[in-house]
């Protein structure tokens, strides 16, 4: 158990939120699956805990080509959500192979997307950890690292982006919103995470006291009829991904007009595969196209010691999704 | 996980907050924030208590040492094992990770709103007779996580064991208890 205390506040406007959330020592509580473990292991410790869970910012809106999801939507609600089920399959995908039932039911769309490393350095505060605490290190470059990064790692930090949630966005090309109390701004996915540098590894581009407030989507329901979530993970449920794939074809006409691939356990953030999505366009959905997907997939891929049997993996699990987003109807 | 230092001070802090210390201990070691105390009135079972309690006080851990409702257990405490798995107006969660000063308003569900001993609910009954249990100390929160996943829908043999693995038994008794709640789920 950690030994810092913290005060509780509970926010009763996003302003006040805001304001206190801009000063040093303070963490905003949303389901709090994440903060908790962290702060029992000693890995934060905050001096005030602003409680955002009773704000209304939990609410799911379909309006046009637009689907907005609130920050605090639980996921368990936002993979119940009758829209978000018959237009953004992908997303309930994402989410149920996330976690438990008891952490869905409590966990946020807006504290997933922040939730920190899983990497054992980060971890473990007796180890060396240069997100944790800059200029210590990095214990899993020339440690255990079959969990590591194959792509945007730098020589202070291979740790992976452990959302699963995120890595369905990334491929829907979802944007972020982000609140301060200097107005709100909106950011891509790709721009929340920024890749680790010579020796900082910050989790998020977020400055201090700003919150993510909703993502948005804009026509993004295109992909509803083949799109998938393929998560491999060493054992069958309640695990983070050693690779996954989000897959989003539209394919009109026999041929697939547009193309959206997603990896994650691979890199700091959701790894989105350019080239395979361009090699898939104009082309059928047959085995041949989704393989020469796959190979393209891995082009680039910088393994460590112990990790490089995630290049075939991630090879492997492109194929197998666009197999399965491609063969639905 | 836990290291067996951070596990040892854990035990150590249970023992003191039975004689009530624990808030002044913990609070003394961070002597920069002032102690705060939470009003919590909380609906538990059917009944209402009101409790002074610390700002970093999980639900599970009022729960048990400040009401004594003790039939929900105390596994990890990082949110693995679902031993801790109590009701909130009708979802499971994981009772360890839910801070109890943001649930001050909740409708919570524990083991002793379950059944009685004369009249078993009927997943506590099926895990009897299907042999679902060996030392017991996972099968409160078992029962509870059963009962919500039960609740949310029509399930199959898979589903119940993808909805089950928030819940681990370290006596191996996974098998029967997925046949008991398969039975008492009509399947």
């Amino acid at each position: 158990m950690s030994s810092a205390s913290f005060n509780y506040i509970r926010a009763a406007e996003l302003t006040d939120a805001l304001a206190r959330g801009e000063r040093a020592g303070a963490a905003y509580l949303a389901g709090g699956t994440d903060l908790l473990p962290l702060w029992k292991a000693s890995l934060t410790a905050p001096q005030e805990v602003i409680d955002i869970s009773h704000l209304p910012l939990a609410t799911i809106t379909r309006s046009g080509d637009a689907l907005t999801i609130g920050a605090t939507a639980r996921l368990s609600d936002i993979a119940a959500h009758p829209e978000v089920k018959a237009h953004y399959p992908l997303v309930c995908d994402g989410i149920l192979a996330s976690a438990s039932g008891q952490v869905r039911n409590v966990a946020t769309m807006g504290g997933n997307l922040l939730q920190r490393t899983r990497c054992p350095y980060f971890r473990d505060a007796g180890l060396a950890c240069n997100k944790r605490d800059p200029g210590s290190g990095c214990g899993t470059r020339h440690g255990e690292n079959r969990h590591a990064v194959l792509f945007g790692g730098s020589p202070s930090c291979v740790a992976t982006h452990p959302s699963d949630l995120a890595v369905a966005l990334a491929a829907l090309d979802a944007k972020i919103v982000v609140s301060s109390a200097n107005g709100e701004r909106e950011l891509a996915l790709s721009e929340l995470y920024p890749l680790p540098g010579e020796t900082t590894a910050p989790d998020s581009s977020l400055r201090p006291g700003e919150m993510i407030t909703a993502i948005r989507m804009l026509n993004a329901a295109r992909f509803a009829n083949h799109a998938t979530y393929l998560k491999i993970r060493d054992r069958a449920s309640f695990e983070f991904a050693v690779v996954s794939v989000a897959a989003a074809l539209r394919i009109e006409d026999g041929a697939i007009a547009e193309a959206r691939l997603a990896a994650g356990g691979v890199a700091p953030l959701p790894w989105r595969l350019e080239k395979s999505e361009a090699a898939l366009i104009g082309r059928a959905p047959t085995e041949e196209a989704f393989a020469e997907a796959g190979a393209l997939a891995i082009g680039g891929a910088r393994p460590l010691e112990g990790n490089a049997f995630k290049i075939p993996l991630l090879r492997n699990a492109v194929i197998r999704a666009l197999q399965t987003a491609g063969g639905q109807s | 996980m836990p290291s067996s230092f951070a596990l040892a001070c854990h035990n150590r802090g249970r023992t003191f907050q039975c004689h009530g210390d624990v808030h002044h201990m913990t609070q003394s070691l961070n002597a920069n924030i002032p102690k705060q105390s939470i009003a919590l009135s909380i609906k538990i079972n059917g009944t209402r208590y009101e409790r002074e309690i610390a700002p970093t006080a999980t639900l599970l851990d009022v729960i048990r040492d400040e009401l004594g409702l003790t039939g929900t257990k105390k596994g990890c405490d990082m949110g693995g094992c679902g031993a801790c798995t109590v009701l909130v107006a009708g979802r499971r969660i994981a009772s360890c990770l839910a801070l109890a000063a943001s649930f001050g308003e909740a409708d919570v569900t524990t083991i002793e709103g379950i059944g009685t001993a004369d009249r078993l609910h009927p997943l506590q009954d099926a895990f009897i007779r299907h042999d679902a249990l060996q030392c017991g100390y996972c099968t409160p929160g078992q029962i509870l996580s059963a009962i919500a996943l039960l609740a949310e829908g029509p399930l199959s043999i898979d589903d119940i064991r993808e909805g089950m693995s928030g819940n681990l038994c370290r006596c191996g008794a996974h098998a029967n208890i997925v046949a008991a709640i398969a039975e008492v789920g009509g399947l």
